[in-house]
């Protein structure tokens, strides 16, 4: 195996980010310019957000269920059970319900955009698309994140919806607990900022997943093997990202809201 | 080996560049150490049939994406159609690559679309819905290629050789000023090479499309330097001898990097240098 030196592995980092800067800020600038390819939008919207939903809608429901059964045990000690809805509530709206959607279609579309893009790179077509006179990030890339960011938001809604239905199966069936009562806990215990955390992680994670799914196709390179190692790395990439990401943003959240 | 020698035409065809398609100008291009282009120059003048020879990683296919400003030369300068493509930026190059066409090598044809959408692809981006005059025209051009029949099958569907010549219905379908084709018959069988061969004429006798060819087969381009397209009898004929170089035909040869021929049939079959003559036999 060749060994690279310093030097040039610090240069190809550098490269790689300021690539990926620059598509992401194209990706958004080209929404101020025509053709908008809202047709390519409405596709994308369908492949991301309808295609993602069964597996989030899982997610958040078993999420928010073993959420409460874990969590049972110790509210029991202390006499607590009844805010069981409070909890479910609050951990899937400003944490669970964004995260755990951010990266179940990360793992579902980072790489299904970096193995798309990918094969139209080696295969040529990205190239074709350039020679036949349209701009490729305008008509695959701008789709792809405007759609990625906007049904992100929407199933995170119903990521959170569904958890607190996890947790009122296992509060009901299992703890014996009344139904009304959990769900008046679990709705006034959250407050517009917890609301606004919530709403506000999902575009955040919608825009990381495109990007950095666009990026790791767009620069494919190596036939089919570098394909495959784009695809990996594309869902590792995002994954990573959106936790690191959701740490900074909720603990600036946390600081420029004032609230614990 | 001998030292090559510049036909005289060469230098004189450089230095007209008014009436021309493609200018290259002393254009440099390395892939980090590996120097692909040393000073390539040459002109294409409108109308004209230029066919690039040259051993496997010569540079020919660099020259044609250079020319759609696909890559940028480390230095020189490249004209096409009047515009300077070296200076331009990529939002620039998009409506000047509109005028073009290009035939890739393993033609590149979009395989999520159909043939019908692949053929329709430029018009479909400038007037956004499939109408009935798009169909008109897709249909057109597939009865160019002679494959009407395949207007909604996927390019998965199709053979190496119609797979090549929906990519030629796709690059002709907006009449483009000036046509690339990147090996259009590598890889296939005699008849179907023949039948590109055949489309390849037609545009440029028929529609005086200037075109840039990039081949391996010499036979391919001797064809085309003495057949030409008789558009009354919709079929290719042989023209005597001593009508050859009234085909608006020409041949370029890279060698290490460098223009080593340009010049028409004529002037090919009579070299002296010896690694064109070994080349040609």
């Amino acid at each position: 195996m060749e060994l690279t030196s310093p030097t040039d592995f610090a240069k190809q980092k550098v490269q790689a980010v300021q690539e990926y800067t620059l598509l992401a800020a194209q990706s958004v600038g080209n929404l101020f310019r025509k053709p908008l390819y809202f047709g390519d939008m409405v596709r994308q919207a369908d492949l991301i957000g309808v295609g993602s939903l069964p597996i989030v809608v899982l997610t958040g429901f078993f999420t928010g269920g073993v959420l409460a059964l874990q969590t049972a045990n110790t509210l029991q000690r202390f006499g607590s059970i009844t805010l069981i809805g409070q909890l479910v509530s609050t951990s899937m709206v400003r944490e669970l319900g964004p995260v755990l959607t951010g990266l179940m279609v990360a793992g579902r579309n980072s790489s299904g955009m970096a193995s798309e893009l990918g094969s139209m790179v080696v295969t040529e077509q990205i190239d074709a698309m350039r020679a036949l006179g349209t701009d490729p990030i305008k008509k695959l890339v701008t789709p792809r994140v405007t759609a990625t960011v906007f049904m992100l938001f929407f199933l995170s809604i119903i990521s959170d919806l569904v958890g607190l239905a996890g947790g009122l199966m296992v509060a009901k069936l299992f703890l014996s607990l009344d139904a009304r009562q959990y769900w008046s806990n679990a709705w006034q215990v959250l407050v517009l900022q917890d609301v606004f955390m919530g709403l506000l992680k999902p575009v955040m994670f919608g825009f990381i997943i495109a990007t950095v799914g666009c990026y790791y196709g767009i620069t494919a390179r190596g036939g089919t093997q570098g394909v495959g190692r784009a695809t990996t790395q594309a869902v590792v990439a995002a994954s990573v990202f959106i936790l690191v990401t959701d740490f900074f943003v909720t603990k600036l959240l946390i600081s420029v809201l004032s609230y614990h | 080996m001998s030292t090559p020698t510049m036909p005289a035409a060469f230098d004189a065809r450089v230095e007209r560049p008014s009436a021309s398609a493609i200018v290259f100008e002393d254009v440099h291009l390395s892939f980090e150490d590996n120097a692909v282009l040393r000073g390539v120059s040459f002109h294409l003048p409108l109308g004209e049939t230029k066919a690039l020879f040259g051993v496997a990683g010569s540079g020919k296919s660099t020259i044609l994406k250079l020319a759609l400003g696909l890559l940028e030369p480390d230095s020189g300068r490249i004209t096409v159609l009047g515009n300077e493509v070296t200076q331009m930026r990529e939002q620039d190059l998009f409506p000047m690559r509109g005028r073009l066409g290009m035939v890739f090598q393993e033609s590149a044809l979009f395989d999520s679309l159909t043939v019908s959408e692949n053929v329709a692809f430029r018009l479909l981006e400038e007037r956004g819905t499939y109408t009935n005059e798009i169909d008109q025209r897709v249909r057109e051009a597939l009865r160019f290629v002679e494959l009407e029949h395949t207007i909604d099958m996927f390019p998965s569907e199709l053979s190496g050789g119609m797979r090549r010549r929906v990519a030629i219905a796709r690059a002709i379908i907006t009449q483009p000023e000036l046509l690339l084709y990147d090996s259009p018959t590598g890889g296939l069988d005699p008849v179907t090479s023949n039948t590109i061969v055949e489309l390849i004429m037609k545009q440029r006798d028929v529609y005086k499309t200037s075109s840039l060819l990039v081949t391996h087969r010499l036979q391919d381009a001797f064809t085309m330097a003495s057949r030409q397209f008789d558009k009354q009898t919709n079929q290719v004929r042989l023209l005597p001898r001593g009508q050859h170089c009234d085909v608006p035909m020409s041949f370029l040869i890279l060698r290490d990097g460098k223009v080593i021929f340009d010049g028409d049939v004529r002037q090919l079959t009579h070299t002296k240098d010896e690694y064109i003559r070994e080349y040609i036999s």
